[in-house]
């Protein structure tokens, strides 16, 4: 089966007054049909800009994509005209954001914002439009829709606010829905209501879900596959229980030393990562996380590593002493 | 070292008094309507009746999601705000009346540690302008060399180079602007600091970074830390003990481990299986129900028990009577009529 997205060697940078910053600096992978994948990272990583770029969402200037393609659904999204494009977006791809306040239209009701969707992609009349909506604000879980669908934005909670989100999403069928951390601005039992809807419905509708968070337990959860960041490039790829039991780069193993857990008790200091991620307008030919990296030699300046498999089945990482590293933590455990 | 120091001299913790002992604190805001005649009508209970104590170099937590009374719950203790009602003992005195002079010598003793490391910090000044300020306040190293000499080695002590002084806070990360925010906080000498979800805003591996930096310096100066934060995992790891809050009351106070492995009251429960945990086959392995509903206002809090309406084991008594917290096993307390 091919893929339902594939990205190729995309490349995003933003022209600012510091220098050029290359924010997703050549990124592939793809998404399968029905398949839930995590893109990770830390602020800066490029896991947004990634996914606003496969949108096109990118504001011009100062930002531009400066290469790559997007196949989806047999088309290059690079390549689309902007109406055509508009149609993806919204229509065969839905987006869920991190702040439902700020993306919601705050002077139209919630039911107007639904039914504009279906309208605009469906071209059905007012009156099926609001039928379907009715029905988008029960599959996400608002009760008392005809009430709710009159309502607007600041008259709901953001966990309900989100769940209107996901029903824009739903509107038209997507086959895809990219969601930008979309449950970091709820609380706890918030977030779990959220996230179990999402797991729910894209399970049942066969949607694919492309999922971008810092939480690391949220992607173990929920996560096939996972992608992670690093100073605009995937520096780690693969199945969910690989990568967090068996990584093979050493900025994904520093990166899970050095969250506490939950469920375990406290047993010595964090590990931190030592040092800030580095300047994205400086960034050398060398491997980016060598400054902070306890496995780094002099010839990880030398060139970029490369996506390579390595490990698990399908599980990839961009490091030079991949190889090595496993005999040398190995050794440490 | 100042007077301030000395006294913090350590003895055996159970023969101590604590060192903060919170008692019926009640705030509530007033929400007024009018613009010339203000008319009360109504007030938002954002702490309703807490008590909690905290033991000399404890770090003691402070979790519960927004809306909960936790941030008002620290605002009080630092008394930047009056409370309604209760007793806030510091050191055996209480300060919940204390008047502004009385305040300004108390809050060399108690500092506080803000989340947002953006908004904290004065952009127009420098870092060590920011960090010498608190010692003018308080008139502690009058001399100008000797101050600058200070706030040179706070920058040190917070894992920060000394020429760092001479910057402005738009210079710095965020990891490196939250440093200084400690840095602050420590200049005073304090004995006790609250801190207000102090790495909530930071990426993991910087988070950690500034967790340890904490944890050495509670050692290092005797701290004693609330610590208010909704990030679960983060108290379990600092934390010796922890005190739920949910809509402005404690619902369940016990020691980090018995909360976290333990938990009887079923808000806690809730809460912590809300939490992923970074491993897919622990997680493949749990299976919990998220819990319903969203947390009621706390204008118009429900009747009895306020966790009865989202509570999957409420019987009807919940509705009416307030559970107070009992100590079901030592040192664990609970508040929930249902749980034995």
């Amino acid at each position: 089966m091919p893929p339902l997205l594939e990205v190729r060697n995309l490349r995003t940078e933003f022209r600012t007054g510091a220098g050029v910053v290359r924010a997703v600096d050549g990124v592939s992978y793809s998404v399968d049909p029905g398949e839930t994948v995590a893109v990770v990272g830390e602020s800066g990583s490029g896991k947004s800009v990634g996914a606003l770029s496969i949108l096109r969402l990118i504001p011009s200037p100062p930002g531009r994509v400066v290469g790559g393609e997007v196949i989806f659904g047999g088309r290059d999204l690079m390549k689309l005209s902007d109406a055509e494009m508009r149609e993806v977006r919204g229509g065969e791809i839905g987006m869920v954001f991190q702040e439902p306040m700020t993306s919601l239209n705050p002077v139209l009701s919630i039911g107007r914002q639904i039914t504009e969707m279906i309208e605009q992609h469906r071209g059905t009349d007012r009156a099926a439009a609001e039928k379907r909506a009715a029905e988008l604000l029960g599959l996400v879980g608002i009760a008392d829709a005809a009430r709710r669908l009159k309502q607007y934005p600041h008259q709901l909670s953001g966990g309900m606010r989100q769940r209107v989100m996901i029903a824009i999403a739903l509107a038209c069928e997507p086959k895809l829905i990219i969601a930008d951390e979309p449950t970091t601005a709820l609380d706890v039992t918030i977030q779990a209501q959220i996230l179990e809807l999402m797991q729910r419905l894209t399970h049942q509708l066969g949607v694919a879900l492309i999922v971008i968070t810092h939480n690391l337990g949220i992607v173990a959860r929920y996560a096939h596959r996972v992608n992670v960041m690093y100073a605009g490039r995937i520096v780690e790829s693969g199945p969910a229980a690989a990568i967090y039991h068996e990584p093979h780069h050493p900025y994904t193993m520093a990166l899970l030393k050095s969250v506490p857990r939950l469920d375990r008790p406290r047993q010595a200091r964090l590990d931190p990562i030592e040092g800030q991620p580095p300047d994205l307008t400086r960034l050398d030919r060398g491997c980016s996380f060598r400054a902070r990296c306890r496995f780094a030699l002099e010839s990880c300046a030398q060139a970029t590593p490369h996506l390579d498999p390595i490990g698990a089945p399908g599980q990839l990482a961009a490091c030079f002493r991949s190889g090595d590293l496993a005999l040398e933590t190995g050794r440490a455990a | 070292m100042s007077v301030v120091a000395e006294a913090r001299v350590v003895a055996p913790q159970t023969s101590q008094r604590p060192l903060v002992e919170v008692r019926g604190l009640k705030m509530h805001f007033p929400i007024t309507e009018g613009i010339i005649a203000r008319r009360k009508i109504g007030e938002v209970k954002a702490v309703d009746g807490v008590n909690l104590t905290i033991g000399r170099g404890e770090t003691m937590g402070l979790v519960g999601e927004s809306g909960c009374g936790k941030t008002t719950m620290g605002r009080c203790i630092l008394r930047l705000e009056t409370p309604t009602e209760g007793e806030i003992l510091y050191d055996g005195v209480d300060i919940a009346g204390l008047d502004r002079k009385a305040l300004t010598a108390l809050r060399r003793r108690i500092q506080v540690i803000f989340q947002d490391p953006y908004s904290s910090l004065n952009p127009r000044q420098k870092v060590g302008t920011i960090l010498a300020e608190p010692m003018k306040v308080h008139g502690i190293e009058p001399d100008a060399t000797k101050r600058e000499a200070k706030v040179r080695e706070l920058l040190r002590t917070c894992g920060l180079n000394p020429n760092f002084a001479d910057r402005y806070p738009h210079e710095m990360s965020g990891g490196q602007r939250q440093r200084v925010g400690i840095a602050r906080a420590l200049a005073v000498d304090p004995e006790f600091i609250v801190c207000d979800e102090a790495v909530s805003a930071l990426d993991v591996s910087i988070q950690a970074q500034i967790i340890n930096l904490l944890e050495d310096l509670r050692e290092k100066f005797n701290l004693t830390y609330l610590f208010i934060a909704h990030d679960l995992s983060v108290v379990r790891h600092l934390c010796q003990r922890v005190a739920v809050m949910y809509l402005g009351h404690v619902v369940e106070l016990a020691s980090c481990d018995e909360v976290f492995d333990n938990p009887l009251h079923p808000y806690t429960k809730a809460l912590l299986a809300a939490v992923p945990v970074p491993d897919p086959t622990v997680e493949a392995d749990r299976s919990f129900q998220p819990l319903m509903g969203e947390v009621p206002s706390p204008i118009n809090p429900p009747p009895g028990c306020v966790f009865h309406p989202r509570c999957p084991i409420a019987v009807d008594n919940c509705r009416q009577i307030i559970p107070e917290l009992r100590e079901l096993r030592p040192g664990h307390w609970v508040a929930c009529s249902q749980v034995a």
